[in-house]
């Protein structure tokens, strides 16, 4: 019994990755083709890395498959650096001129502010983080 | 088979909320669009913008075009039919939205050649020769000089007046309309200050004449 409530709270872990993933994603479609933010060059390597795992984790789920979290979080883990790039870039601890973006929309213009804090740069490296923390959290779980 | 439910619903849960948001952010833009050209009509037209149809017209079509953009010189000849086929219902003014790199350049020929009268036919003259000065990879605006005596103008005087600080102060102001009207892209349409909500022509068509029903009761 013990056991087959482990393995039902490491497909829950998995459902929550996925969850967040596409709730991202479909947030990033919605800022982009509803709302009409163009996105900025650093946008779209978050989004490489993301809308993959949408798939990747959901092919994971059916059937469960622990091997998940080795292709996931590679992924995961580029879209977090450049989320984090992202986002010092948008503070301005980085200073703008040494980003790469110089055509188009630059990585720095501000479209949404939620709560006064929460920009997009900063929702994508908070959904990249959770992805992050619960892939580990499955992996240490598995070796165990 | 409880897992595979639970999915289903959260996948569906998500597009639901995606298709509802649209609506929800769309249908509050054209209110707030709305709000905004019966408040601050000048946002949309401005006195300087170039107007196509008669005065008395009771359908403004506002477009944002830029010289450069390959959808504005592709929708051109549908805004004139629909301008035709409504004769007098429809004014359409334009507004300089240029995005492209260096499309400044050709609003100001283009503004410099209103002043000699050849407006629409420089304009045309530019849409038709678009391709060979406007590539994306390549752009040789200095091309565009070869293809303007087709439109009647003096070429000359256009190489004077092209450079009269009032047109770059003119283009300044359609680019801070722009933003405010949150016009990102080109040709970006304002029907009586209703926003095209998806893109496309048939979607214009249809804004225009629920418009001119609204408006010419018959």
């Amino acid at each position: 019994m013990t056991h087959l409530n482990k393995k039902n709270s490491n497909w829950n872990i998995i459902f929550l990755c996925w969850l967040v993933a596409s709730v991202s994603a479909t947030g990033s479609l919605f800022f982009s083709h509803v709302m009409e933010f163009a996105p900025c060059v650093l946008c779209w390597y978050q989004r490489i890395f993301l809308f993959p795992l949408v798939i990747i984790l959901a092919v994971g789920l059916f059937p469960f498959d622990k091997n998940v979290v080795k292709y996931g979080l590679p992924l995961a883990i580029a879209g977090w650096l450049t989320a984090l790039y992202h986002n010092l870039l948008y503070a301005g601890i980085i200073p703008e001129s040494i980003q790469p973006c110089s055509q188009g929309v630059s990585c720095t213009e501000e479209y949404i502010e939620l709560f006064g804090f929460l920009s997009i740069p900063m929702l994508s490296l908070l959904s990249f983080t959770t992805i992050i923390t619960l892939l580990i959290i499955l992996k240490r779980r598995i070796s165990k | 088979m409880k897992r595979h439910v639970i999915f289903g619903l959260s996948a569906l849960v998500l597009i639901i909320a995606f298709v509802f948001g649209s609506y929800y952010y769309k249908g509050k833009q054209t209110q707030k669009y709305g709000f905004m050209a019966q408040e601050n009509a000048s946002l949309f037209v401005r006195d300087h913008s170039q107007t196509l149809g008669s005065d008395d017209a009771k359908v403004y079509l506002v477009e944002f075009m830029d010289p450069a953009c390959e959808t504005c010189a592709a929708f051109s000849p549908f805004v004139k039919q629909m301008i035709i086929t409504n004769p007098g219902k429809i004014k359409l003014v334009l507004r300089y939205a240029p995005f492209h790199d260096g499309a400044d350049y050709f609003v100001k020929i283009l503004e410099a050649a209103k002043k000699q009268g050849k407006y629409w036919e420089t304009l045309n003259v530019m849409y038709k020769s678009q391709p060979y000065w406007a590539s994306h990879s390549n752009p040789q605006p200095q091309r565009i000089w070869q293809f303007l005596p087709k439109a009647g103008v003096n070429v000359e005087q256009i190489r004077r007046d092209m450079n009269d600080p009032a047109i770059a102060k003119l283009i300044d102001q359609d680019l801070a309309d722009a933003k405010t009207l949150n016009v990102r892209k080109t040709p970006g349409f304002f029907v009586n200050g209703k926003p095209l909500q998806t893109f496309g022509s048939k979607q214009l068509l249809q804004l225009v004449q629920s418009e001119i029903r609204a408006n010419y009761p018959n």
